[in-house]
C-alpha cells in the first residue's frame, strides 16, 4: 500500500517550464498595456461607473450601488496585473502559476466590464448570480470528467450523456410533472450512456476517445430523434416543472455573497456539496486513493490486491451519475424545455476546466466559475448596447479554454494511465 | 526514471519494427478486412429497423390488440420505411426500367435522379471523410472538420460573389482553393497549438467549431450579408463564373465536384501511401516516439497533418457553395463534420474505404429524406444509425461474437491518439 500511496502524494507540479514562465509573464504584461492603453487612455478622468450590487428581482440580503471613478479603477487593475506579469516573468509563482493567472483574468474581465459600463450602470450581482448558474454544467462536466480520468478512463462523452440527460429529465419531468423524478430520470439515462462507454472501453477495449465519439454522435442523433418524432408532436411532453430557488435561512441574507451562492436552485447547491462530497472522498478517504492507484499505475493497484476492472467501473458509472445532473440542470435548472443540441459544448468546455483546474475539484470549480463568467458577459453586455457584435461575446467562453489549454496544461499533470485499456496477465 | 533509461535501446528498436508501414500489404483480401464494417453496417440497420418499430405509436397500438398483429404491423412499417429509404435514395427500379423502354430523355433522368442526388450528397461525405482519415492517420482526431467546413464555405463564398470579371476557368478553382485555403487556416491553429504548446486537438477543434459557427453567423448578418435579405442571414448569389458546372437542368443536381471528390480521394492515397511525407505522416501517426527516435520532427507533421486535413474540409464546404448551394445560409451543413469521424473509421481511414463509407451514407441520408415524408421518421435516425456502426466498427468484438466469427490472428491496427498530455 505504502508504495503506491508514495507515488501518488508525490505527484505535484513543483515547477513551471522556463519558456511557459516568460510566456505567462509577458502574456499577463501584455494585458495590463491593453487595460491601460485601450481602456484607461480612452476613458475621461470624471466618468463615473456604477456596479448595482442586487440581482434583479430578489430583496434578501440587499446591498447598495457600488460607483466609483472609472479611470482610476481601470489604472488600478493595470497596476495589479502588471504586477503580477512582473513577478510572473522575474520569479514565477511556481505551484501558484494558475492561481496567478486565474487573478490576472478576472482583473482584465473587471476592467473590461467597468470600461463597458463607463458613464452607465451595470448590474454586476446580477452577472455574477448568472455567472454561478451557468458555471453550473460546467462544473458538474468537469466533476464527471475528474470521476472519469482519475481512474484512468478519458470521459469525452460528458457532452453527449449531458444531452440526453438533459431529454430524460425533461421528458420524465413533464410525464410525471414532478421535478425530482425528472432529475433521476436524466442521471440513470446518463449513466446508461456510461456503462456502453464502460463497456466499450474496459471490456472491448477500443480507444477511449472513439468510444466517447460513439456514444457522442449516438446522444446527439437520439435526442434529435425523439424531440423531432415526440417532443414537437405533443407538446406536454417537453413541459416540465422547474426546480426554483430556494434561499437558504440566514446565508441568504448575506450582502452581495447571500443572493448570488445562497439563494439560487438545487443545482447550485448539488454543485457545492459534490465539490465537498468529491474533494474529501478523493484525497481523505481509502476509496479515492485506491480510485487514482488505478488511474496512476493500475498494474501496480493490481499487485496491490485492488480490482483495476471494477474500480474503473464504478469511476466511469459515477462520472455518469454527475454527468445527468449536469444535463439536467438545462431542462429543469435553467430553460424549462429541451431543446435540440442545448448542451452546446458545455461537456466539452467542462473537460477543459477540469485541466485548468489540474483535475482537482476545487480547481475546477474555480475555472468553471471564471467560464461561467465569461458566458454571462456576453449575454448581459449585449443589453447595454457594447460595440461588440453579440457573435464575438459569445465567443468568449470558447477563446479562453483554447488560451487556457494552451497556456496551462503542464507536463505530468494527468493521472498516468489514462487512455490506456488495463489487460490483466 | 531509471528503470526506463535500462531498456531504452530495446524499446526503441522494438517501436522502430512496430511501425513497419509495408506490414500492411499483407493484412488479407479486401473482402476480409470488409467483412467487419458490412456486418456492423448491416447490424446498424437492423437496430435502426426495430428503433422505428419501438417509436411507432400505431405498432404499440397494434400490439395492445394482439402480439402477432403487433409484430406484423411493425414488419408493415419496417418494410414501409426501409423501401422508401431505398427508392428515395437509389431510385424504382420498376420506373427505370419502364424510362429507359419509353426512350424519353426527361423521363430517364428523373427516374434516375434520386441515384444521382445521392452522390450530390456523398460528394461533401467525401472531402470531410477524407479530412479526417488523414486526421487519424496523422495521429490527430480533427472533430473539428464542421467548423472548418464552415469557414472553408465562408471564403468560397466571398471569392465567389465578390470577384467579377473573371473568365470561369480562373474564377472557379480560385474559390474552390480559397475556401480549402480557409479551411486549411482554421485547422492549421490547434494543429499549432498542439504542435507547440500540447493543447489537445479534440477540445480545441471544438472550440473552434463555435468560434466559427459565431463567425460565419456575424459574417452573414454583417459584412457578407445579401443586401435584400431582409435581416436573415444569408449571403449573395455567387457569380455565375465561379460556379461549379451541374451536368443536367434543374432539379437535377449532379455536379462535377463529385469527380473533383474523387480526384481529392486518389490524390490523398498517393500522398499518405507513395510518398515520404506521407509515410512521415503515418510514422507520426502510428508511434510518436519512435518518430521522435528517429529524428522526424513531430511538431511540423502534427501541423502539417492538421493543415491538410483542414484543407480538405474547407473544400466540402466550397464545394457544397460552388456546386450546390450557389449562396451561404447557416444551415449549410446537415452535420457532415461530425458523420465524418464514422465515415473515416468505418472506412478504416483508407481513401477508397471512405469513398465507400460515403456513398453509403450519402444514399442513407437522400434516403431518409423520402423516408420522413413516406413514414414521418425524422432523418435524425441516421445519425442513430451511423453510431451504431460506427460502436460495432470500433469494438470488433461484439461483431464477431454476435456472428459467431473468428478472432483473426493479427490484431487489429487501432488508431493511435495521445491522450490531454499532447505529444508523448
Amino acid at each position: 500500500m505504502t508504495a503506491a500511496s508514495e507515488v501518488i502524494q508525490h505527484k505535484h507540479i513543483d515547477d513551471v517550464s522556463p519558456a511557459r514562465r516568460v510566456g505567462i509573464g509577458t502574456t499577463e504584461i501584455l494585458i495590463a498595456l491593453l487595460i491601460f492603453f485601450v481602456f484607461a487612455v480612452g476613458t475621461s478622468a470624471d466618468t463615473l461607473t456604477r456596479f448595482v450590487m442586487t440581482p434583479g428581482g430578489i430583496d434578501q440580503g440587499t446591498m447598495r450601488d457600488l460607483i466609483f471613478p472609472s479611470r482610476l479603477t481601470l489604472l488600478v487593475l493595470a497596476g495589479i496585473v502588471l504586477a503580477i506579469g512582473l513577478f510572473q516573468l522575474v520569479k514565477g509563482f511556481g505551484r501558484r502559476t494558475n492561481l496567478m493567472v486565474g487573478v490576472a483574468a478576472l482583473c482584465f474581465i473587471m476592467a473590461f466590464l467597468v470600461w463597458q459600463a463607463s458613464g452607465m450602470s451595470l448590474n454586476l450581482a446580477g452577472m455574477l448570480s448568472s455567472a454561478v448558474l451557468l458555471a453550473v454544467p460546467i462544473t458538474l462536466g468537469a466533476f464527471s470528467g475528474i470521476l472519469a480520468e482519475r481512474c484512468g478512463i478519458i470521459n469525452i462523452a460528458i457532452e453527449g450523456m449531458m444531452l440526453m440527460g438533459s431529454m430524460t429529465a425533461a421528458i420524465v419531468g413533464s410525464l410525471t410533472q414532478n421535478v425530482w423524478l425528472g432529475l433521476l430520470g436524466g442521471i440513470l439515462s446518463s449513466v446508461l450512456l456510461a456503462l456502453i462507454l464502460g463497456v466499450l472501453s474496459i471490456k472491448y477495449k477500443v480507444n477511449q476517445t472513439i468510444s466517447g465519439t460513439v456514444i457522442n454522435i449516438f446522444s446527439a442523433g437520439m435526442t434529435a430523434f425523439i424531440s423531432q418524432k415526440f417532443l414537437q408532436t405533443i407538446p406536454a411532453l417537453n413541459r416540465p416543472n422547474m426546480f426554483t430557488r430556494v434561499p437558504l435561512p440566514l446565508l441568504a441574507d448575506i450582502p452581495l455573497l447571500g443572493p448570488i451562492l445562497f439563494n439560487q436552485n438545487i443545482f447550485v447547491y448539488l454543485m457545492f456539496a459534490i465539490l465537498i462530497v468529491l474533494q474529501l472522498a478523493l484525497f481523505q478517504t481509502r476509496w479515492g486513493l485506491r480510485l487514482r492507484s488505478v488511474g496512476e499505475h493500475p498494474k501496480a493497484a493490481d499487485t496491490l490486491g485492488i480490482n483495476v476492472i471494477k474500480t474503473r467501473y464504478m469511476g466511469i458509472l459515477l462520472s455518469g451519475v454527475v454527468a445527468g445532473i449536469g444535463g439536467a440542470f438545462f431542462t429543469l435548472g435553467s430553460v424549462g424545455r429541451f431543446d435540440e443540441g442545448m448542451t452546446a459544448g458545455k461537456g466539452f468546455i467542462g473537460l477543459a476546466a477540469m485541466i485548468f483546474g489540474n483535475w482537482m475539484p476545487l480547481g475546477s470549480l474555480g475555472a468553471g466559475l471564471l467560464f461561467g463568467f465569461a458566458d454571462a458577459i456576453g449575454s448581459k453586455l449585449s443589453l447595454l448596447g457594447s460595440i461588440i457584435p453579440p457573435q464575438f461575446m459569445a465567443m468568449a467562453p470558447y477563446l479562453i479554454t483554447m488560451i487556457v489549454l494552451a497556456g496551462f496544461i503542464g507536463k505530468g499533470q494527468a493521472p498516468a494511465a489514462e487512455g490506456e485499456a488495463y489487460e490483466k496477465e | 526514471m531509471t528503470e526506463e533509461k535500462k531498456d531504452l535501446g530495446q524499446e526503441f528498436l522494438n517501436e522502430v519494427h512496430e511501425t513497419e508501414p509495408e506490414a500492411e500489404k499483407s493484412k488479407g483480401s479486401f473482402l476480409s478486412k470488409a467483412t467487419i464494417p458490412l456486418l456492423a453496417i448491416l447490424t446498424g440497420l437492423i437496430i435502426g429497423a426495430l428503433l422505428i418499430a419501438i417509436t411507432s405509436p400505431t405498432v404499440w397500438a397494434a400490439f395492445g390488440n394482439s402480439i402477432p398483429k403487433g409484430f406484423s404491423q411493425a414488419w408493415t412499417e419496417i418494410i414501409t420505411s426501409y423501401k422508401a429509404l431505398f427508392t428515395g435514395s437509389l431510385g424504382d427500379p420498376a420506373r427505370m426500367i419502364q424510362s429507359l423502354g419509353s426512350g424519353d430523355a426527361q423521363e430517364i433522368r428523373r427516374a434516375f435522379n434520386p441515384f444521382l442526388e445521392s452522390l450530390v450528397q456523398a460528394t461533401p461525405y467525401i472531402f470531410a471523410g477524407l479530412a479526417v482519415a488523414l486526421g487519424f492517420r496523422s495521429g490527430l482526431f480533427n472533430i473539428g472538420v464542421e467548423g472548418q467546413l464552415f469557414i472553408g464555405a465562408a471564403c468560397a463564398t466571398f471569392v465567389g460573389y465578390s470577384i467579377t470579371g473573371l473568365p470561369a476557368w480562373l474564377h472557379m478553382p480560385l474559390a474552390f482553393l480559397a475556401g480549402a485555403a480557409g479551411g486549411a487556416f482554421w485547422a492549421f491553429i490547434p494543429g499549432f497549438l498542439k504542435a507547440k504548446t500540447g493543447g489537445h486537438e479534440v477540445i480545441n477543434t471544438i472550440m473552434m467549431n463555435w468560434i466559427a459557427f459565431r463567425l460565419t453567423e456575424w459574417l452573414l448578418s454583417g459584412p457578407m450579408t445579401r443586401p435584400d435579405s431582409g435581416g436573415l442571414p444569408l449571403s449573395p448569389i455567387i457569380q455565375k463564373t465561379a460556379m461549379i458546372p451541374q451536368f443536367f437542368e434543374k432539379p437535377i443536381r449532379f455536379h462535377a465536384g463529385f469527380f473533383i471528390a474523387l480526384l481529392a480521394a486518389y490524390l490523398v492515397w498517393w500522398l499518405l501511401f507513395k510518398t515520404t511525407w506521407g509515410l512521415n505522416l503515418r510514422t507520426v501517426g502510428t508511434n510518436p516516439r519512435a518518430a521522435r527516435y528517429a529524428g522526424l520532427d513531430t511538431g511540423k507533421s502534427i501541423i502539417i497533418g492538421m493543415t491538410l486535413s483542414g484543407a480538405l474540409a474547407g473544400m466540402a464546404g466550397a464545394v457544397q457553395i460552388l456546386a450546390v448551394n450557389h449562396s451561404m445560409a447557416l444551415g449549410l451543413s446537415s452535420g457532415y463534420g461530425f458523420d465524418s469521424i464514422a465515415l473515416a473509421l468505418i472506412g478504416n481511414n483508407h481513401p477508397l474505404g471512405v469513398v465507400l463509407s460515403s456513398l453509403l451514407f450519402g444514399t442513407l441520408r437522400n434516403g431518409a429524406t423520402r423516408m420522413m415524408v413516406v413514414s414521418s421518421i425524422p432523418i435524425d435516425i441516421v445519425d442513430v444509425i451511423q453510431a451504431i456502426i460506427l460502436m460495432f466498427v470500433a469494438a470488433p468484438a461484439i461483431i464477431r461474437s454476435i456472428y459467431r466469427l473468428r478472432k483473426p490472428k493479427q490484431e487489429e491496427q487501432q488508431v493511435f491518439l495521445s491522450g490531454w498530455g499532447g505529444q508523448s
